[in-house]
C-alpha cells in the first residue's frame, strides 16, 4: 500500500495522485466488520469517478476535494464525507450509513436508495432522490427539477427550494420542503403534516444539523391516483 | 457521449499558457470522445484583417498559397490559416472556389478552428495547440452517435463569422430542421446532427437576431439532448437542454472562467482549489464576454 501513510491519529491517508483508484476501492473493500482501522483519508480525487464504492464495513472515510459520478455508490453501513462537491449519482443504491458533502451535488443524488442518510450542505441539481427506495435526504440548499421522481420510501428534506416537476409519479415518499416549489409534478399533492411526520422532520434536521422549526416545511406526498388504471382514461390512449 | 471543455481568460497574463490549458482539458476528456477532436481558439488579430482556417488533403502544400495570394499563411498538418486584408475577401473566396480540394473551416478576425480524426491529445499535437495562445478557446472530444466519425463530423462547427459551436448530446429533430434550413438556403455538409443546430444559429444570425437571442429560439426548435457552448470573438456562450440530460460544470476564479463536462477536466487548471464551482442551469443562456 505505497500510497497510504499511517499519521499519529490513526488515520489512513490513501494518495490518489501516488496510486489508482482501483487500489483504494479494493483495499476498503477489503476490510471486514471488525476492523480496528477506520478512519481513513483520500487526497486528490480530482473529481474521480467511483470512489469510495461498496463499502460494507464501519469505517469512516474523508474525500479532500471534488469527487466525481457515483461517490459513495451503494455504501452499506460506512460514513464518508466529502470536503467538496460531489457529481451525478452520490450515494446511489445506498443501502445503510453516512454520506455526508460539504459543496453541491450533482444530478441523481441518492437514486434508488434503500436506506442510510445522505447529507448536502449546498445545492442538488435534477432529480435528487429520483426513486428513492428507503433513504434518508437532507438538502440544505435547492434541489433541481424532477426531484423524487418515481420515489418510492424514505424521507427527502429540502431547507431551500424545489425545481419544477417535485415528486413526479411519487408512490410513497415523504418530502419536506421549506421553500418554494416552482411546480409539483403528477401525482404529487400538498399534505397535513402528522404527528408521526413532524417526529421523523425534527430528528432528521437534528441529526444534519439544521436550525429550522418543523412548522417551517411543508409536507408533500403521493396522491395515489397513478396507482390504478382508470377506465375513464382509456380514451387518451 | 462527447466531452467540452472551454477556458475563457480573464487575466491575461494567463494568455500564452490556453493551448497548453486546453489541451489538457481534452485529454482528459478523451473518455468522453476518443473518436475525434477539434477546437476553436480566440488569438491575436491584426486590425483590418481577416483570418481563413483551411483544410486540404494530407499532403497539400499550403505553402504554395502565399505565393499565389501575396497574403501570410500558417500551416498546421492539413489545415492553414492564411491571413489578408479584410477588403479582399470577396477576390480569395473567388480564388478558392477554384480549389476544390480546400474547404473553408471558419472565417474571423480572431477564431482559428481545428478539428479531425484521432484521439484528442494525437489531434491536439498534430495542431500544436499546446503553443498556440489567446483570449479563449472551446474544444470537443467526440463519440459519435448520430452520423459517421469524419473530419467533417467532427466539433466545432463555424456558425458565423467569429463563431462556433460544439455539442454534447443528440438532436431528435434535426433532419426535419435541416429540410427547413435548406429550403432557406443554408447549404450543409454532412448528416450530422450538430451541423443542423450550427446551421439553426447561423441562420438566426443572418435574419437579425442577437446570438442569445439565437439560442433562445434554439431551446424552441430544436428537439433532443443537448449542451451546447458557442464561441463568439469575445467570449463564450452555453445552454442546456431543459431536462438537462447532458453534464456541464463551471469554475470561475479571479483569472478565468472554465467549462467542462465533468470536473474531471478542470482539475488541472491554476487555482482550482478556491474557484467557485457550479453547474448551469438547464433551459438558461449564460455568456461571459469582455470588452472586445
Amino acid at each position: 500500500m505505497s500510497a497510504a501513510q499511517k499519521t499519529m491519529e490513526n488515520t489512513v491517508t490513501f494518495d490518489l495522485a501516488a496510486a489508482p483508484l482501483r487500489e483504494l476501492n479494493a483495499t476498503l473493500q477489503g476490510l471486514d466488520a471488525s476492523t480496528n482501522q477506520t478512519a481513513w483519508s483520500v487526497h486528490n480525487p480530482r473529481g474521480g469517478h467511483a470512489i469510495a464504492v461498496g463499502l460494507t464495513a464501519p469505517i469512516a472515510v474523508t474525500i479532500e476535494g471534488h469527487a466525481g459520478y457515483y461517490c459513495a455508490g451503494m455504501n452499506d453501513g460506512a460514513t464518508v464525507i466529502i470536503n467538496g462537491s460531489a457529481g451525478t449519482g452520490v450515494a446511489e443504491n445506498m443501502m445503510s450509513g453516512l454520506v455526508h458533502v460539504k459543496g453541491d451535488v450533482s444530478q441523481s443524488a441518492g437514486a434508488t436508495a434503500h436506506g442510510g442518510l445522505l447529507i448536502v450542505d449546498g445545492n442538488a441539481s435534477a432529480r435528487c432522490g429520483i426513486s428513492m427506495k428507503g433513504v434518508n435526504i437532507v438538502v440544505k440548499g435547492n434541489v433541481g427539477h424532477m426531484s423524487a421522481f418515481m420515489a418510492q420510501s424514505g424521507n427527502l428534506v429540502i431547507c431551500g427550494d424545489a425545481g419544477e416537476a417535485l415528486g413526479d409519479s411519487l408512490y410513497e415518499a415523504r418530502l419536506f420542503v421549506k421553500g418554494s416549489v416552482q411546480s409539483l409534478g403528477a401525482d404529487c399533492e400538498v399534505k397535513e403534516m402528522s404527528a408521526e411526520d413532524k417526529t421523523i422532520l425534527v430528528d432528521l434536521l437534528a441529526k444534519a444539523g439544521v436550525d429550522a422549526k418543523p412548522e417551517e416545511f411543508t409536507r408533500y406526498g403521493s396522491a395515489r391516483k397513478l396507482y390504478n388504471f382508470h377506465v375513464d382514461n382509456a380514451g387518451a390512449y | 457521449m462527447c466531452g467540452i471543455a472551454g477556458l475563457f481568460l480573464k487575466n491575461p497574463a494567463l494568455e500564452p499558457e490556453l493551448g497548453r490549458l486546453t489541451a489538457g482539458m481534452l485529454s482528459v476528456l478523451t473518455d468522453r470522445g476518443p473518436d475525434s477532436a477539434g477546437f476553436a481558439i480566440y488569438g491575436a488579430s491584426t486590425p483590418g484583417h481577416l483570418k481563413l482556417t483551411l483544410r486540404a488533403s494530407a499532403g497539400f502544400d499550403f505553402l504554395a498559397l502565399p505565393a499565389k495570394f501575396d497574403l501570410s499563411c500558417a500551416e498546421h498538418d492539413d489545415h492553414a490559416v492564411i491571413s489578408f486584408p479584410a477588403e479582399r475577401e470577396a477576390e480569395i473566396r473567388e480564388v478558392l472556389a477554384r480549389h476544390p480540394e480546400i474547404s473553408i473551416v471558419s472565417t474571423g478576425a480572431r477564431m482559428e478552428l481545428f478539428k479531425g480524426v484521432g484521439l484528442p491529445d494525437d489531434v491536439s499535437k498534430r495542431f500544436g495547440l499546446h503553443k498556440m495562445s489567446g483570449s479563449h478557446a472551446i474544444g470537443h472530444t467526440r463519440m459519435a452517435t448520430e452520423s459517421a466519425v469524419t473530419t467533417q463530423g467532427a466539433h466545432p462547427f463555424s456558425t458565423g463569422t467569429d463563431q462556433c459551436l460544439v455539442h454534447n448530446g443528440s438532436l431528435s429533430n434535426h433532419n426535419d430542421v435541416r429540410r427547413v434550413l435548406m429550403r432557406e438556403g443554408i447549404k450543409f455538409e454532412t448528416q450530422n446532427d450538430t451541423e443542423v443546430a450550427a446551421g439553426f444559429i447561423a441562420y438566426q444570425l443572418r435574419e437579425g437576431k442577437k446570438l442569445d437571442e439565437a439560442l433562445h429560439a434554439a431551446l424552441k426548435s430544436l428537439d433532443g439532448f443537448y449542451t451546447f457552448v458557442v464561441g463568439t470573438e469575445t467570449g463564450f456562450g452555453v445552454l442546456r437542454d431543459p431536462v438537462a440530460c447532458k453534464p456541464a460544470v463551471m469554475a470561475e476564479t479571479a483569472d478565468y472562467v472554465a467549462f467542462g463536462s465533468e470536473y474531471r477536466a478542470l482539475a488541472d487548471l491554476p487555482g482550482i482549489e478556491t474557484a467557485h464551482i457550479f453547474e448551469p442551469e438547464p433551459a438558461k443562456v449564460y455568456f461571459w464576454e469582455r470588452a472586445a
